[in-house]
């Protein structure tokens, strides 16, 4: 076993260590690959040949028909519009909320990193170690200060609740981001005379494509993946992707149509997919960067 | 990572001169983070404090604010429900937290060894992290219900008695959750780990190689404690994912079957929002912060205070 050799550019032979390698990582791979295979293959069958057929198997009759229900006709309760409404929803959430997260975050890393202000690190502290305290301990006083001020059940209570808790995270990418750039750049903007946000616009943002790209990767896939605010903030009419298939699956009356439901789970998670399978190395950079918290 | 006193640096030898001048340019750069200060003070510090005060009280539909002292605690604890619960999440939080982490370290270690195509078992074993939990959740339940699923097709294989209907059975129910979370999480201590691993010193390997040493032996031996603050670190992570667990039993138990798989954040929100018992939802909550404050205590002192604390 004592050949495997594990760094270096040895030229690799197919000895019984390496056979043992690979089969492991494949037998890993069909572990992590299966539940979506199964939901693709579920979703393109109709429901006669999924009570008698295989799970595993590729459709006989391969039909789109669950997918076009899922998207505009299955029933969330009363109302049959698919989860398409869920969808929009969700774009409408989705938008304002990563726009606003990470310009807050910009500002405050920035603000953080490059001007001392009193009671800065105090202010930091607390953020980061709010990140770690469950929501279940914020949400109804937030629910009592939002329905005082007339704006609980909306889309923009919504937003704000997705700003506010995306400021740790945002803050702290933002904050190490500016920490990390050379402070001669600053100084030399300092000297030229630009104040606050001169040197922000002028100089700083400019530069920081990197991060925004990072914290876009972060905040698009949180946002869109959330349940417990949506369900709690949004308001029936609001009401996110999430939220919307977790009341298709479990409130359809009668038998359940397990194409359709899969259909729509696939949708749900079709926009965190292609985020992540387009962004590739990005995503993980995002998630150590997130990962690194505190 | 030790980044907390870092604002210091800027600026300093400017500071006794011209103090008046510098504050007022100053003066913007406080008024930008005013904004997230009051969301702090607000959200943050006042809300929890809020919800800490509710839990000594007796409201139940609509906040009041009379004082019971611990009454609410002592019923939370006979409450069979609660119980359950915190059962159900010190099984889920063991078997998900070291589950995630032997796993993990076993692709991490796996895919370090030159394999081919490493790209493609990297984004197969990451690729769960990116989807919802509650998309995750109704993608096992499918995988797992036995009138369809898992059971069905090692029957239709010619195992007729074959029987795994955990999801549906009280004792095992909770156990189909760690599989599903394994499943999201478990991509993610991979990710943090491998990044270790390259990390690690080549002339390790050399050395190792030269002394003979078995491979298995030098990753468990040496390589391993290298990797501790990685380690710590995902840790950490899994175990405030642990406590925050809801959506995933919603989309796939809803709890049940009966109380079978009950966590304390669905306890929470349940008494909040559906049954209308607010002081018993908030002592439940505030025991969920006293849980958070302990695992993180000890992590946040050995990160930040002792260190600190020695002469530099």
């Amino acid at each position: 076993m004592t050949t495997v050799i594990p760094q270096g550019s040895r030229p690799r032979r197919l000895t019984a260590g390496r056979i043992g390698i690979y089969a492991f990582l494949i037998t890993a791979a069909l572990f992590f690959t299966l539940p979506l295979w199964i939901m693709i293959v579920t979703s393109l069958k109709p429901m006669d040949e999924i009570r008698l057929g295989n799970i595993l198997a590729w459709p006989a009759n391969l039909t789109f028909d669950a997918w076009v229900k899922a998207w505009s006709s299955a029933c969330t309760g009363l109302e049959c519009n698919g989860i398409s409404v869920g969808f929009w929803n969700s774009v409408r959430i989705l938008i304002p909320s990563v726009i606003l997260s990470i310009a807050a975050g910009a500002i405050n890393g920035y603000a953080l990193s490059l001007w001392r202000v009193r009671g800065a690190n105090l202010l930091f502290g607390i953020l980061l170690l709010g990140a770690f305290i469950p929501y279940q301990v914020f949400l109804y006083p937030l629910v009592r200060i939002f329905s005082t001020t007339g704006i609980y059940n909306s889309l923009l209570c919504i937003i704000i609740v997705h700003v506010i808790f995306g400021l740790p995270t945002m803050t702290l990418l933002f904050r190490n981001y500016y920490t990390g750039l050379p402070i001669e750049l600053f100084k030399a903007a300092r000297i030229d005379g630009g104040g606050f946000w001169t040197i922000f616009f002028r100089v700083m943002l400019p530069m920081s494509t990197p991060m925004i790209v990072v914290a876009a990767i972060l905040q698009v896939t949180g946002i869109w993946n959330d349940f417990i605010f949506g369900l709690t903030f949004a308001g029936r009419e609001n009401l996110p992707m999430t939220v919307q298939l977790n009341n298709i699956v479990h409130s359809t009356q009668g038998e359940r149509a397990y194409n359709v439901d899969m259909a729509a789970t696939m949708l749900a998670a079709l926009v965190p997919l292609v985020v992540y399978f387009v962004s590739g190395r990005w995503f993980v950079r995002g998630i150590a960067a997130g990962a690194v918290k505190g | 990572m030790a980044i907390v006193s870092i604002p210091n640096a800027v600026a300093t030898s400017e500071r006794p001169a011209k103090s008046r001048r510098i504050n007022r340019t100053r003066l913007p750069a406080a008024l930008a983070l005013l904004p997230t200060a009051l969301i702090v003070l607000v959200v943050y510090i006042g809300c929890m404090l809020w919800t800490v005060r509710l839990s000594f009280t007796s409201s139940t539909l609509l906040p009041k604010l009379d004082w019971v002292g611990f009454a609410q605690y002592s019923r939370l604890f006979m409450n069979d429900r609660f119980l359950v619960s915190a059962e159900n999440i010190l099984i889920f939080g063991v078997l998900f937290i070291s589950g995630c982490l032997i796993l993990g370290f076993l692709l991490a270690v796996f895919i370090d060894q030159n394999v081919r195509a490493e790209g493609v078992f990297r984004t197969i074993f990451l690729y769960p992290y990116s989807m919802s939990f509650v998309v995750t959740g109704v993608a096992w339940q499918w995988f797992l219900n036995p009138g369809l699923g898992l059971e069905k097709l090692v029957r239709d294989m010619g195992f007729e008695s074959f029987t795994f209907d955990w999801l549906v059975n009280q004792q095992m129910a909770i156990y189909t959750i760690v599989i599903a979370g394994l499943w999201h999480g478990a991509g993610l201590t991979m990710a943090i780990l491998l990044a270790g691993l390259r990390g690690v010193d080549a002339e390790l390997w050399k050395a190792s190689r030269i002394d003979g040493i078995p491979v298995w032996r030098v990753y468990l031996s040496i390589v391993l404690p290298l990797l501790r603050p990685m380690v710590v670190t995902a840790t950490v992570l899994l175990a405030v994912g642990v406590v925050k667990l809801y959506d995933l039993v919603v989309a796939m138990t809803l709890g049940g079957p009966g109380i079978a798989t009950e966590v304390p954040a669905k306890f929470v929100m349940d008494h909040l929002f559906e049954r209308n018992n607010i002081a018993l939802g908030t002592a439940a909550a505030t025991v969920m912060l006293i849980t958070v404050v302990a695992i993180l205590a000890p992590w946040v002192y050995a990160k930040y205070i002792r260190p600190q604390g020695r002469p530099a």
